[in-house]
């Protein structure tokens, strides 16, 4: 079993499935000989040849809408965007094609493609690098949204999105890619989409996140351990569609519930959680529902980044809020 | 100064508007067993526009584009085309998808408000009609790609309007398929009017094939309301990129002699007796002259013709308003290949709520 690290886990996804599967290909800016901005395809083209590790020119709008051609004639397009920024010119193809094709044709063509992006800050990036649009894509029906929070999560989800027949967002917390390395076995298992992940037991409280704020929140749960409050971390891995069922599990034992990610926080996918825990699980709250997201402000460029992503220190701030709350 | 790039647009046109030939003709214009099926596929279409739109103005249809004066551009084309080739049409090519086998009953189920006009039970891989304008022009180039990629010997043929030229995405899409020198054949439907826009205020450019050239790709204009040409340029096109030739554009020049749409009025922008005038150009008249020199057609037939069309709409007119609305669960059913669990809550309220609301939806 192999170290790896999250960019190393991706390639390793690809890898694998591109080995196994003749319809699967990648596509994207500087993919192919250059092997990727972040090296998530280096080796690739080397290895499968340049038709099916595609150098496309520079132009995002029609690296998603070919690949929805592809996809529409038994292809399993990955798609890579360079950075998140500049994923904004798909959304006309992900919004009105690729997540309605199968409905419009009753099922008789559809869009099995893969839409990759480095997504979110932290790595104090240029203008335009460090956008989390997740929230954009959570709200357009027919879409599935995948952020993976570990090297084995982005292993595994990747190859259950490519294998996925529907089209998949796979938005990848760029300041994760070089973080840590964990085993991750190279045996072509995929994990489950559509299912949240615990990743800490506990009954004090519920922290809910998905990829890279769960850093942060681990480190809050960490802290708040050495103080007694026992906090349960859910990684929520796939956004939409959403496994609220975990969720409730979860927030009906512990009875409070905080809400932590890197995207703007109205109308951000926090609310849906919260509005999800209003409906279904208002009776089991001893402490209102609070969000711990960024400010609605536009991404700051480097000096003021470390104060705009969620911190460990407004993470554990919020849980003490609701602990005295209850 | 040296000259780095020069280039050239060829028109053709084979048929003048009293349908004499103006050159020699290709084989295929020579041989009435060709040409009478697509007069027939011509006439089919004007018929039904014209049943569609008496069907909107009865409220037993929605809004419809209809292919009026640009017949000969779709079927035209169609008819070249191979079976195993692929359709990616806009919103105004109904002409083509006849042809290829898309029943006029699942139109007006699309036109009607129903998805399932778009599972067409004929041409299986075609791509339903796209109304985000140029978008189309995208996939049609995947679409080449996985042909290409396959070793398959298909082509994916494109349509759109001349508004659609000014689109990124037909640039791109050109662009994408050209370096790739992928099977695409893109057609341009240059009808003169996006919806109120008339075409010289949509680009500067003299033509709207030449914009094929910066991408690397051949653009040629042909007389769109001479079949003979469209089909003539067609078959060459569509030869070329199914021998790895690379991508084609050609501009197939038309008119749009009715509205946009049945929401729209024509008369709002632009002259009725400058609409009149076009009327002597339009593309049935023009291969019935041809066949009538020919000696290939005459009045008995063609009145035997509208009657067999006119039979064949209204048939397909009754299975439309025969086809019962979908059940609620139809809005759930195709979203994914497998519903979600997470939706289950809300299908469970739609079936709770099936044909039990109110007014106010229409």
């Amino acid at each position: 079993m192999a170290e790896l690290n999250l960019v190393e886990a991706v390639n390793h996804a690809l890898a694998y499935e591109m080995e196994h599967d003749p319809a699967v290909l990648v596509l994207g800016e500087d993919v192919g000989v250059n092997g990727g901005v972040f090296r998530a395809t280096v080796g690739l083209q080397a290895r499968f040849g340049p038709a099916r590790v595609l150098d496309t020119p520079l132009a995002e709008t029609a690296i998603a809408g070919t690949a929805i051609g592809m996809a529409a004639m038994g292809l399993k397009p990955v798609a890579e965007i360079q950075f998140s920024g500049f994923i904004y010119p798909t959304i006309d193809h992900i919004v009105n094609h690729a997540s309605r094709l199968r409905n419009r044709t009753r099922g008789r063509l559809s869009c099995p493609m893969v839409l990759r992006t480095p997504s979110g800050g932290g790595i104090h990036a240029p203008e335009h690098h460090s956008e989390n649009p997740e929230a954009l894509f959570t709200n357009v029906p027919g879409l599935r949204v995948v952020v993976p929070s570990s090297p084995q999560r982005a292993y595994g989800l990747l190859l259950a999105a490519i294998r996925d027949p529907d089209p998949v967002v796979f938005l990848e917390p760029t300041r994760l890619y070089r973080l840590f390395k964990q085993e991750v076995a190279d045996d072509g298992e995929a994990l489950p989409l559509d299912v949240c992940f615990t990743l800490r037991a506990g009954n004090d409280i519920t922290l809910v996140s998905w990829g890279a704020t769960l850093q942060e929140v681990q480190a809050a749960a960490d802290l708040l351990a050495a103080e007694g409050v026992m906090a349960e971390v859910l990684d929520v891995a796939t956004l939409k569609p959403l496994d609220m069922e975990t969720i409730l599990e979860s927030v009906t034992r512990t009875g409070r519930c905080v809400i932590v990610h890197e995207a703007a926080q109205t109308g951000g996918f926090g609310a849906e959680i919260a509005a999800g825990l209003a409906e279904h699980g208002l009776y089991s709250l001893l402490a209102p529902v609070r969000r711990v997201a960024a400010y609605d402000v536009v991404v700051p460029l480097a000096r003021l980044e470390s104060q705009y992503l969620p911190s460990v220190e407004r993470i554990v701030d919020a849980v003490r809020k609701t602990m005295e709350a209850s | 100064m040296t000259s780095v790039s020069q280039f050239q647009v060829d028109f053709t046109r084979f048929l003048d508007p009293q349908g004499e030939a103006l050159a020699p003709l290709p084989d295929f214009a020579q041989d009435p067993a060709v040409l009478l099926p697509l007069y027939r596929a011509m006439h089919l279409t004007r018929i039904f526009d014209s049943k569609a739109i008496a069907l909107q103005r009865t409220g037993k249809l929605g809004t419809f584009a209809s292919a009026l004066g640009q017949e000969a551009v779709g079927v035209g084309v169609a008819s070249a085309m191979a079976g195993e080739d692929v359709l990616v049409p806009s919103y105004r090519d109904h002409g083509a998808q006849f042809l290829r086998g898309v029943k006029m009953e699942e139109v007006l189920l699309y036109w009607g408000g129903d998805e399932s006009g778009s599972n067409y039970a004929g041409p299986r891989s075609d791509f339903p009609v796209c109304v985000p304008i140029a978008t189309q022009v995208c996939h049609a180039a995947g679409a080449a790609y996985a042909f290409k990629l396959r070793e398959e010997a298909r082509v994916a043929v494109c349509f759109l309007g001349d508004g659609a030229t000014s689109k990124g995405d037909f640039y791109e899409g050109l662009n994408f398929a050209a370096a790739w020198q992928a099977p695409m054949v893109v057609i341009i439907n240059n009808n003169q009017w996006a919806i109120s826009v008339p075409r010289e205020r949509q680009t500067a450019a003299r033509t709207l094939a030449q914009k094929a050239i910066a991408a690397g790709i051949e653009g040629v204009q042909v007389d769109g309301n001479d079949i003979v040409a469209v089909r003539h340029a067609a078959q060459q096109a569509l030869d070329k990129a199914r021998d790895g030739g690379g991508p084609a554009v050609i501009e197939a020049i038309s008119y749009r002699l009715g509205d946009h749409t049945t929401a729209d009025d024509a008369t709002r922008y632009r002259d009725a007796e400058a609409v009149e005038k076009q009327w002597a150009f339009e593309p049935i008249l023009r291969l019935r002259n041809y066949l009538l020199r020919l000696e290939a057609w005459d009045a008995k037939r063609e009145e035997q013709l509208v009657k067999e069309c006119t039979e064949a709409v209204n048939a397909a007119v009754e299975a439309y308003l025969a086809t019962p609305p979908p059940p609620v669960t139809a809005m759930f059913d195709q979203l994914f290949a497998t519903l979600p669990p997470a939706m289950q809550a809300q299908l469970d309220t739609a079936l709770r709520f099936e044909n039990k609301q109110g007014g106010g939806h229409g």
